[in-house]
Parts: C-alpha cells; structure tokens; sequence
C-alpha cells in the first residue's frame, strides 16, 4: 500500500462553493479544505475546475457520503470507479468514509444510518474496507458515526468495533467529537469514558460540529447532529480533552447547513488552531518538567 | 435479540406510517418512533432539499410550501439511483407535469425542464465548442451534408410558454411579467458559465434538427419551408457562436472520429 501525504494537524474547513472567490482569491491561512467527494463527481464543469484551483492551494481531505461501507450488499462497482478516479485527479492528503450505510436495493436514501455491531457486521465492514483501500491504492479513515437508535442484537462495543477495523485492516480512524456527544447524550453513556476507550492511536483528524437539540419519546434530551451551528461549548471542552490523548491533529469544522459567511467560518477555525497551540504548549511544557526532573 | 436487516429499516424509513422495526431500541430498550423520525426526517427533508437546489425557480413560482407537497410525492416513487444528488430529479419534470394539483400551471414543468438542462450542462463533460473557423472549412457541397455533433453542455427546450422569460426573470430580485408566448431556450456551457438563451423563433426547428444529427441542408430546407424569413447564414453562425455544436461530421470523411 501507498503511503500518501497526511493532513497536517491545523484546522480545517468544508469548502463551499458560495466562498470560491474569499477563497481562492484571498488564500486565507486554513490548515486544509475538506470536499464531499460526491459533489465532485460529475463528468466536468466548474467544480473539477474549483477542485484543481483549490488543490493547488491547500490539502484536501475528501470525505466520501455514498460508499455505503456498513451496507448488507456488495460495495457498488460504480460508484468505486468514480472514487478512484476523483482520488487520481485530485490528490487529496486523506480520504475518509462513514461507518454506515446509505445504499440498499438500489436506492441511495442519503443519509448515514446506523449498522448492529457483531462480529458478522465486523467482518462485512472489514472485507468492503479492504476493498475500498485496495482499489484506491492508499489507506483511508472511518468515522464513527452519530446514533439515534441502537441494536438488541450488537454484541460489540463501538469503540471496539472500530479498533478491530483498524486492527484487521490498517485503516486509520476519524475521530467525530460531535458524533461522540451526540451518541453518548442519546445512549446515556459518558463521553469522556468513550474517549478514554477510543484507539487514539489509529486517529488520522478529528471532526468538530454544531449539534441541534430536541426530545425523544420519553420526553429526554435527543442530540441530532446538524452541523449548521457554531461548536457547542461541552463539545470544543470534549475536543480538548480528545487532544490530550491523540496529540495536535488535524480538524475540520463541518458548517454545511445555514453556512454562515467566510469570515465567521474563519474565526471558527482560529479558535480551533488556539487550541491545538495549546495542546502543542501543555506537552512542550511537560516535556521540559520532564526533562528538569 | 431480533435482527434488523437493512430492507426493514429502509422500509420504515420510507413509510408514512411509524411503525419501529423490533430490535431498533431507543434509550432503556424501548422503541420510540421520535428516534427513527430524525432517520425518517434525514431521508426525506435531505432529498426534498436536494429538488429545491437543483429547481429554485419551480420551486419560487409555486411557493415552498407547495414545492414541498410535489418533491415529497415524487420521494415516495423514486429514490436517487446513485449518491450522485446532481443527478437526481432528471425525471421531476415529468412528475411535476403530472402531478395533479399542478395542472393549471402549464408552464411549471417546462420551466423546471428547463432547470435540470441547467444543471446538467452545469456538470456536463468539458469540450472545446466548434468554432466558426470550423464551419468556414467546409466546402459548398460538404456543408449540406455536414452534420453538427451536439456540444455536451447544449440542451435545446421548446415551450409553448415563455420559459427563458421565466426563468431569466426569476433570476432577479424583482420578477417582471413575460409576454406570453411560445419559447425555444438554448442552454449551453462553452467553457465555464452556463448560458441560457432565447432562440429566434424562426430557428428553433433548425436547432432541434440539427442537434438531433439532421444534416445542415435538410434541417435548412425543412426551416425556410417552415418559415419564408429563415435565414440560414445568421441561424448557423449564432447557435455555432452560442457554443451549441462540438464538431462537425462529412459523411465518408471523419464520420469515424
């Protein structure tokens, strides 16, 4: 396998075409843009020509929506076709996927929505990741995924599932903090215990969101993952006890919904860069007590 | 334990009832049709969005709330083939023209028509267009028989409404009544801006033939029957200058290029 160039371990954003021109004309210090891979997918046209001006400029991580990874069915041929064919025009520093599916019979139902975790899924989602990094020539990251419901029948834990995908197929790991809040305020589990559990090792970028807010059945708090507000304050506090454990990585903001202006986008990204200097800052610091001592 | 195959919850996520598969648990075990709702709401809010994206101005002339009633129709019949969201809706033109409700609005199909030519020259295949240093190649005899390759970006729209006015119109803050009557719209993208333009209405049969692969002297012949005041020379230059055409084609010749 191809090692590929890494994002580097700055803050990044999605790249909106509504922003092409602060962008591309201003080149604004933004550690990387991230692109959905779909978007770019069409046969020509201004975004395979916004995609190259961008890649000139920054790293691009492509973050794939469709692939269906965690689907029952066989990966489709096609859509892999024009997955690896965006990955060979537009070079990007990292490729990452879902750990959900969005595609059966046929029907992409566009959203990512949650698999049972047992050892039959895991080999299912271990042979469809093999696949996918064997036709792309380069290893990608799996992001955990935000929940709503769970399985009777899973048997694995979450954070288990993903070591193991990891383990048995040399992917790296997407770490989506909002994902975890979201999931752990909806399962009632602790957040920090599921990063504390989390195979930080494998963690190739972290992603960071808005989250919206409303109730279930029971009339309890429902965390659905949005992405069209600024990062709550309980998530950036989760991203930073994340960053004591996997170290300054990169980290994309996702704003995709009501996508505000570049400016209020960029300062976004410099708290998020505030922080990784931080954590840069906390463990030089340790070192030299280390060192003293 | 009760296992969920994907058919079942793709099943109940497109159901109009709210019926929880067994073995989806909310918090403590129990099921809870509000969890699944936010997978319902995904699915179809995320694809009803899509339609509004890619038909803004459909969408402008019914108002959202209606727009919503004919995207939500058309999610129930067809799913997106691909996660190629571009691409979904080729056919919502089709449904909007048969969708009840809408049957007075003769011009809202046509219109959204229209809109997919749009943004599918958006996405089409780059291609330098044939020039018009191209066509003064071609000889007297060999012109006749030429036929123009369709550039992969052109998309010809003949209306009985004033579709091009719509749609121009609609691209404005402030929309202006069209005259009412009959439009042929020529889409094209001949490197990176999509162009919409009105075509005489003297040469809309002409580009229709020719972008069916009718060659130059019959489609020119079928014009001046069709309308005394055709004019071969100004139809040409301007569909050729618009970018309509990718190459031309002498039967014999380079027919195998």
């Amino acid at each position: 396998m191809i090692e590929t160039a890494s994002l580097p371990a700055r803050a990044g954003l999605g790249f909106k075409p509504q922003h092409a021109a602060a962008i591309l004309g201003d080149r604004p210090d933004i550690g990387f843009f991230e692109v959905h891979a779909e978007n770019y997918m069409g046969a020509g046209g201004p975004p395979h020509r916004m995609l190259a001006a961008l890649g000139a400029l920054y790293p691009i991580s492509l973050h794939g929506v469709g692939l269906s990874i965690g689907g029952e069915g066989p990966l489709d041929a096609a859509h892999l076709a024009r997955l690896r064919a965006l990955v060979e025009r537009s070079r990007p520093a990292s490729f990452s996927e879902h750990l959900a599916w969005s595609t059966h019979d046929g029907a992409f139902l566009n959203d990512l929505l949650p698999l049972p975790y047992t050892p039959a899924t895991l080999d299912r989602v271990v042979h469809h990741v093999d696949t996918v990094q064997q036709t792309l020539g380069r290893p990608m990251l799996i992001e955990n995924p935000s929940t709503y419901l769970v399985f009777s029948e899973s048997t694995i834990a979450e954070v288990d599932f993903l070591a193991a995908i990891a383990a048995r197929t040399g992917c790296g790991l997407l770490l989506d903090v909002n994902n975890v809040m979201v999931s752990a305020v909806n399962h009632r589990l602790d957040p920090f215990l599921y990063l504390d559990r989390f195979p930080v090792e494998h963690v190739g970028e972290i992603h960071l969101a808005g989250y919206d807010e409303t109730v279930d059945g029971a009339g309890d708090r429902l965390l659905i993952d949005a992405h069209g507000t600024p990062v709550a304050a309980d998530v950036f506090a989760l991203y930073r006890h994340a960053l004591g454990r996997t170290g300054p990585v990169a980290t994309l903001i996702e704003w995709d919904n009501a996508v505000p202006d570049f400016p209020t986008l960029h300062a976004e990204a410099r708290r998020v860069d505030a922080a990784l200097d931080a954590e840069r800052a906390r463990r030089n610091a340790a070192l030299r007590v280390g060192v003293a001592a | 334990m009760n296992p969920v195959s994907q058919g079942a919850f793709a099943a109940a996520l497109l159901d109009r009832g709210d019926a929880v598969p067994a073995g989806l648990a909310g918090r403590n075990g129990a099921a809870d049709p509000l969890r699944l709702a936010v997978y319902r709401n995904n699915v179809r809010v995320g694809l009803a969005r899509a339609l509004a994206a890619r038909f803004p101005v459909t969408a402008r002339l019914v108002g959202d709330a209606f727009f919503r009633l004919m995207a939500d129709a058309y999610v129930d019949d067809r799913r997106p083939a691909s996660p190629l969201l571009a691409a979904y809706g080729d056919d919502f033109p089709d449904h909007v023209a048969g969708f009840p409700a809408a049957a007075g609005l003769a011009y809202l199909a046509d219109t959204a028509r229209l809109e997919a030519a749009v943004s599918r020259a958006y996405h089409a295949a780059d291609a330098a267009p044939l020039g018009l240093a191209d066509l003064a190649g071609l000889a007297g005899p060999e012109l006749g028989l030429a036929r123009l390759t369709p550039h992969p970006a052109a998309f010809l729209i003949r209306s009985a409404h004033p579709v091009g006015s719509i749609w121009r119109t609609h691209q404005k803050e402030t929309v202006t009544a069209p005259d009412w009557r009959p439009e042929t719209v020529l889409v094209v993208r001949p490197d990176l801006d999509v162009g919409v333009h009105l075509l005489p209405a003297a040469d809309a049969g002409f580009a229709a033939a020719l972008l069916d692969g009718t060659p130059l002297g019959s489609a020119a012949e079928a014009a001046l029957a069709a309308d005394p005041d055709f004019d071969f020379g100004r139809a040409l230059t301007g569909l050729t200058t618009l970018g309509a055409f990718a190459r031309a084609v002498i039967p014999g010749e380079n027919d195998d290029q």
